[in-house]
């Protein structure tokens, strides 16, 4: 059992709200402050210095961006403060004002749909609260659409590998996933860092902002 | 129809669905074969059009000066007064009257159906034969009624006879009063007043004068015969129009051959100050320009307002169905999940199954929610939303954007104007790839999608285009599309408009 985390949490749908912290509190967490709106969130994470920021991108007043700005807000004041943010979409432009915070490491970018798949969202909350790069498959699969041509290099194996590492996920998570060995997994990254003429990285961190830098070129 | 057949039948003066109104003779002759209309010629209308101004005019006389003794006497104790306000008005249903009795003799002599006038047509070159353009309010028409022939009927055949417009006012809220003192304020029930008066008063008694020397006076002699026959017992002769004695038959049929071709020769100056008469009405009865105008200026402004709301309609839909299910099937999901958990083996299949089926539920409703409004373009504005929608194209598309904010109306129009054309893009075209530019300079937005299609697009076919143009048209934009048959597709378009 990984060690407990101190969450706060901002949602302004009561009905989520509660969903949520009985999700986190199921997996062994502590919600020590569940909100409503980007301002309580703020102060809640000034009153309770968490381990973990998790808030919703759209909530009042004003029903646009206001969690995603506050999350921004929190990490230039602190960059290396976890956030995960929950979005109802996929926007490209909120996950990549995200990963342009701090170091790029320590965010999260989920669609609202995944915290259904419960273990994953655990894994996810986990890996990102761990100062890793959590981005929805969604995001993902757009990025990938969009710099098709130089992925045209890469074999559809390498491409499914690729989608994978740009999720933030580990070579283990991958060849799992994939039902391969973890040595196959390696090799395929190889192989797709050569070919997109990126830097090699053992670093599983290093090696997910490196691809998800490149995909966004 | 063709035009040929068409013609003759007009030119023959036989409106088809009166067939017992035949006029011929060397004058119709004379038209045969031309394209002519020739409601306002037909001497039968002319005489109805005056017959019909006997008819108003008389009882017009005796209820004006009812209104206006009674009102004038008993405005000495103030109960007149409201009759004066009615007198006032009495132009009003007069001049609405008038104005259907109009089109008795509507189309003074215009050609009907006239080749289409070059501004009207699509505009084609010969470089890019599939080129239409929209603009204005003009772009559904050139889009559902193209026509390359030009022998399309114009406006006045579908409005059936030409109709003298409305020169009034709606009035802004229902009731008498509002309706009477809008009515008051306007220049046209004045000029409706002044109309009333003078058929009242002038014009009735000159059109029964008319009337009676060019039909009753040759009608007299045609009857000569009869007169004389019925007088036959008694004196033996009879006195035509107190004028001529006729006392044998010759002299009668000589007589009733002189009233018939007088009657012809009378025809003509009768339907002559028949026409002269409706232009008469007309130019009192019809709207001036600046009332045309400013009906235009409503008509303008209410869909602007149709269009706002539309948008804002759309935003609502949106916030229910993000408040609402939306997030009610995310809390289901996470329930379900919660309980796939725990669940014992033999539940646990059955409550995958169920998992799963709120998932594919839950992706589906989030396409629909961006389908309706992007939250994107309201957050991050135009640029991103188009290079949103370009990330879900199926076809590869390039974006190169530099554009500012602008207002919400204007980034709306300009977003679905562009999801449109890519999904025409992905559809139709049969393209590899296509491109956007938007720009924003001295004022105007610019934006081009292009792609490498096989071009021959046809913005008539029900592609979409034709509800995006107008939406642009309420901002002063404009759409262009160019496709000729091999390809590229080009669609630009253009609003002018202040940045955020």
């Amino acid at each position: 059992m990984p060690e407990s985390l101190r969450i706060v949490l901002a949602e302004d749908s009561v009905l989520l709200r509660e969903g949520l912290v009985g999700v986190l509190e199921r997996f062994g967490h502590e919600v020590v402050a569940a909100v409503g709106d980007a301002d309580a969130l703020v102060e809640a994470v000034a009153a309770y210095d968490p381990g973990l920021v998790v808030t919703d991108v759209r909530m009042p007043p004003g029903f646009q961006d206001e969690g995603l700005r506050a999350a921004l807000a929190l990490r230039a004041e602190r960059p290396t403060l976890p956030v995960l943010v929950l979005s109802q979409y996929v926007q490209r432009a909120y996950a990549a004002e995200l990963l342009d915070t701090g170091d790029g490491t320590g965010v999260g970018y989920l669609l609202k749909d995944r915290i259904g798949q419960v273990e994953q969202f655990a894994e996810a909350v986990e890996r990102v609260a761990a100062g890793g790069t959590v981005v929805d498959p969604e995001v993902v699969r757009q990025l990938l659409r969009r710099r098709r041509d130089p992925l045209a290099a890469l074999t559809p194996r390498e491409r499914e590998v690729l989608g994978l590492v740009a999720e933030g996920k580990s070579n283990g998570a991958i060849a799992r996933e994939l039902v391969v060995t973890e040595a196959a997994v390696g090799k395929h990254i190889g192989n797709i860092l050569g070919k997109l003429d990126l830097p090699p990285a053992e670093d599983t961190h290093r090696r997910v902002l490196a691809v998800l830098a490149y995909l966004r070129g | 129809m063709g035009q040929g057949s068409h013609g003759d039948r007009v030119g023959l003066g036989i409106p088809p669905e009166h067939p017992l109104l035949v006029w011929s003779g060397p004058v119709a002759a004379a038209y045969r074969g031309r394209v002519i209309d020739f409601r306002g010629r037909n001497p039968l209308r002319a005489a109805g059009y005056l017959v019909g101004g006997v008819l108003v005019g008389a009882p017009l006389l005796v209820g004006m000066l009812v209104l206006g003794v009674v009102g004038a006497a008993l405005s000495v104790v103030l109960v007149g007064l409201p009759l004066l306000v009615l007198l006032a008005l009495s132009g009003v249903p007069v001049g609405a009257l008038e104005r259907w009795r109009l089109r008795l003799l509507s189309g003074l002599g215009e050609v009907r159906h006239a080749p289409t006038p070059p501004g009207t047509a699509p505009r084609r070159t010969a470089a890019s034969p599939k080129y239409v353009q929209y603009e204005g309010d003009a772009a559904a028409r050139r889009c559902t009624a193209p026509n390359d022939a030009g022998t399309h009927p114009t406006s006045r055949d579908r409005l059936g006879p030409a109709t003298v417009p409305d020169p009034h006012r709606t009035p802004p809220e229902p009731g008498l009063t509002a309706w009477a003192r809008l009515r008051l304020t306007e220049q046209a029930t004045w000029r409706e007043l002044a109309y009333a008066v003078l058929l009242a008063f002038v014009l009735w008694p000159l059109d029964l004068l008319v009337l009676a020397f060019a039909l009753a006076v040759p009608g007299a002699m045609i009857g000569a015969p009869v007169q004389l026959a019925v007088s036959a017992d008694t004196s033996g002769d009879t006195r035509i129009v107190k004028l001529w004695l006729i006392d044998s038959y010759p002299q009668a049929a000589v007589c009733a051959a002189a009233g018939l071709v007088l009657l012809l020769a009378l025809l003509w100056p009768l339907t002559l100050y028949a026409r002269a008469r409706a232009a008469f009405a007309r130019l009192l009865l019809a709207p001036r320009e600046a009332e045309t105008e400013r009906r235009l200026a409503e008509v303008t402004r209410s869909r602007a307002r149709l269009v706002a709301a539309f948008d804002a309609e759309r935003r609502r839909i949106e916030r229910d169905l993000h408040d609402g299910a939306q997030q009610r099937l995310v809390a289901l999901s996470m329930t379900l999940g919660l309980a796939r958990l725990d669940a014992p083996p033999a539940l646990a299949g059955q409550l995958a199954a169920a998992h799963e089926e709120a998932g594919q539920v839950l992706g589906e409703l989030r396409e629909l929610i961006h389908g309706i409004h992007p939250q994107v373009l309201a957050d991050y504005g135009l640029a991103d939303a188009i290079a949103d929608a370009a990330d879900r194209s199926p076809v590869p598309v390039e974006v190169s954007l530099e554009l500012p904010r602008f207002a919400e109306s204007v980034e709306s129009a300009a977003y679905f104007a562009v999801r449109e054309a890519l999904a025409n893009v992905g559809k139709h075209s049969g393209a590899t790839r296509a491109r956007i530019d938007g720009s924003y300079q001295d004022g105007r937005l610019l934006i081009g999608v292009r792609d490498d299609g096989c071009g021959g697009a046809d913005p008539a076919a029900g592609s979409g285009l034709t509800g995006l143009a107008d939406r642009l048209a309420v901002l002063d934009g404009t759409l262009t599309v160019t496709s000729p048959a091999g390809g590229p597709t080009v669609l630009r378009l253009e609003i002018p408009c202040p940045s955020r």
